[in-house]
């Protein structure tokens, strides 16, 4: 008897507080924000720490009160989608959010997969933020792709600039994994080099996608003594196994890469080996990282367990397209009024120290504003975590 | 040249190993375990896990890492092998199985472990170096030494145990071995257990080297295959082989080859493709299956 009462009264908490939930979550109008990207395979990494970015953000926003837009507060919605770096599956995925009714997407990861979706994108009024770099995405007359980055054209030159300067480079040697976007990096890379007058001394060496160990790989290379080794378009779970073979092979030089990376994952892969690697990163060190960014990895670390360095360029999207949603609240249903505000819009950058600003940039690289203003920072990797080397910005 | 042999050398006893296992399952089950990659996968993140994220001496690790693949081996077999197997003719049921499982452990690899590349400390410092000629790292000679002690070893089980004289005989021919009184779901079982122990020992023992990452599975069962296929599909020397020549191939391609792009892959999967339109048997491996 006492059983049946105590499951009665546990039965009856349990709907009380489903249905209290219901109504909390019910209180708000719902906003669906959409991610279409690779959180499977080698290169789940890249996928997830934007997934995860976001659906932190979503909750910490959710857990406040939600997001204020036009006078209609908005609880956020993230709706994710795995296309396993497969073009076909991501066109699925675009297709699914157009279902959806979802106007507003992050993703994908890489270029074949971003210049797949463009006609889905196109066709049915998303405006996406990829993180892939072929131009064409957003050069007129594409018009519905935001970089969600900095590309490697534009993050290289700054840092082969820097290591002719400070650390007197001269020769340099690339190698990228076989395929497209690795491939196309090395490419910008070679010709970004070649244009501020240093040696390409090794640029054909590839590597599969699958390899693990690096070392009869990257020997080729280390023939030709290179001042600087980059590693182009490198993966997180690459790069610290490419970087502890080319130490081991004698190489002395710097090393670098365009793309982001995660302390820990250096730190266990290479440990020492990987002080001095330079590589893009976001506003997560100690002197950029503002309150809000602090508590927003705070937040992750809670939400998932870990923290993943890459996510302190990938927490931006959704930021951008709230701020600029409040900005002009028309956009909710009407991709082209967001498009417009584009052009005007301006916001201080919640996660950085400073008077940085949320904007959309790229007239240079573009010839119109499809870019977002991610502050370009250059880290380099010391004894376990990354220090700033110095921060730029992408016009 | 020297600096080729040696990569050679180190590649090849590498892929030996994860070879074994998957062979020595197709051998006694005839089941072509696609979930075998996986297997070494987690193999490598108890490695991880013991060595790099607790402090166990490495060697215990590893011990862990055999035990914790040989109980995940044998549960497969067990309770979803093996009711497979009995209720289907069908090939293909087994096959599906061991996808289902492929996916399914990358799934809990990923809510375990998360979607970070892992690694652990160094096992043993320092770096080989012959005046340049050749150069490797004292853990990855380590690495290659164990490797070889372990084929040798499992070798030895295989020919002069009661148990391995058991598994050979239900590879040869499962009716006659239960016919001499062989008890054969217990030795598939074993058998099972054996090939996951073994995914489960090269992938703790590659972490040191190459780390571990939630995508590895699928890619190091596709290379397990291609050595099967190229030394003849069951057969112990067979995977040995394949291992041996796989490892060579790629050690001579990229050595040589690397002026012209990533054709190394390109050259070894034509070279396979003529190579099993002469002898689909495989080097090792009977026409007759």
């Amino acid at each position: 008897m006492q059983r049946r009462t105590i499951m009665k009264a546990a039965l009856t908490a349990m709907t009380l507080t489903a249905l209290q939930a219901t109504t909390a979550i019910a209180e708000n109008t719902i906003l669906k924000i959409g991610f279409v990207g690779v959180t499977s395979g080698p290169a789940a990494s890249w996928g997830i720490s934007n997934q995860r970015s976001m659906e932190a953000r979503a909750a910490w926003i959710n857990e406040t009160g939600g997001y204020t837009i036009g006078g209609t507060t908005y609880d956020i919605e993230i709706v994710s989608f795995d296309d396993q770096k497969d073009p076909k599956r991501a066109i699925a995925g675009m297709e699914k959010m157009a279902q959806e009714g979802i106007h507003y997407v992050v993703g994908p990861n890489v270029d074949d997969g971003a210049a797949a979706v463009r006609p889905v994108a196109e066709t049915n009024g998303i405006m996406y933020f990829p993180y892939a770099f072929p131009k064409s995405l957003y050069e007129a007359p594409a018009s519905n792709a935001v970089l969600g980055m900095v590309a490697n054209y534009q993050s290289g030159p700054a840092i082969y600039k820097y290591m002719m300067a400070e650390k007197g480079v001269k020769t340099v040697a690339f190698i990228a994994a076989n395929e497209s976007d690795p491939l196309s990096q090395r490419d910008g890379g070679v010709e970004a080099a070649t244009a501020l007058g240093m040696e390409v001394v090794s640029a054909n060496v590839t590597y599969q996608v699958d390899t693990t160990d690096f070392t009869p790989v990257l020997t080729p290379i280390m023939r030709t003594r290179p001042d600087l080794l980059v590693l182009s378009g490198v993966s997180p779970a690459n790069a610290p196994q490419l970087i502890r073979s080319a130490r081991e092979l004698g190489f002395e030089g710097v090393i670098s890469t365009e793309t982001a990376q995660d302390a820990g994952v250096l730190a266990e892969g290479a440990g020492d080996l990987a002080n001095g690697f330079v590589s893009v990163g976001g506003a997560s060190t100690p002197e950029l990282a503002s309150p809000m960014m602090i508590e927003f990895v705070k937040r992750y670390t809670d939400m998932f367990g870990e923290y993943n360095d890459e996510s302190n360029t990938k927490v931006y999207a959704l930021e951008y397209i709230l701020e600029t949603l409040k900005a002009d609240p028309s956009g909710i249903t009407d991709v082209d009024a967001f498009k417009a505000t584009m052009d005007t819009f301006e916001a201080p950058n919640p996660y950085m120290n400073g008077d940085a600003k949320l904007r959309y940039v790229g007239m240079s690289s573009f010839g119109q504003k499809r870019q977002v203003a991610v502050p370009l920072v250059v880290n380099v990797y010391q004894d376990g975590a990354f220090e700033t080397l110095f921060v730029a910005e992408v016009d | 040249m020297e600096q080729i042999l040696a990569n050679g050398v180190y590649l090849g006893a590498q892929y030996a190993m994860i070879a074994l296992g998957l062979t020595l399952i197709f051998a006694l089950m005839n089941v072509l375990n696609f979930a075998h990659g996986q297997m070494y996968v987690i193999g490598g993140f108890v490695t991880y896990t013991f060595y790099g994220q607790w402090g166990v001496p490495f060697i215990l690790a590893l011990v862990m890492s055999c035990v914790t693949l040989a109980i995940l081996g044998a549960l497969i077999e067990r309770f979803l092998f093996a009711p497979v197997i009995k209720g289907s003719a069908r090939e293909e049921s087994t096959m599906l199985l061991a996808a289902g499982i492929a996916f399914f452990l990358d799934a809990v690899i990923l809510l375990v472990f998360g979607e970070k590349q892992r690694g652990v400390p160094k096992i043993m410092d320092g770096v080989f170096n012959y005046d340049f000629r050749l150069i490797m790292p004292y853990d990855r000679i380590l690495i290659c030494v164990l490797a070889i002690v372990s084929i040798v070893s499992f070798i030895g089980l295989m020919q002069y145990t009661k148990t391995g004289r058991a598994l050979r005989a239900l590879a040869q021919d499962r009716t006659a071995a239960q016919l001499m009184g062989v008890n054969v779901d217990r030795y598939s079982m074993i058998g099972f257990a054996l090939g996951a122990m073994l995914a489960g020992l090269v992938g703790g023992l590659l972490v040191t080297i190459t780390g571990v990452n939630l995508g590895m599975g699928g890619a190091t069962s596709i290379k397990a295959f291609m050595m099967v296929m190229i030394g003849g599909a069951g057969v112990i020397s067979g995977a040995i082989w394949g291992g041996i020549i796989l490892g060579f191939m790629e050690a001579i391609g990229l050595a040589l080859l690397y002026q012209y792009g990533d054709i190394t892959y390109l050259l070894i999967f034509i070279s396979l493709m003529i190579f099993l339109a002469i002898r689909p048997q495989g080097l090792m491996g009977k026409p007759w299956g």
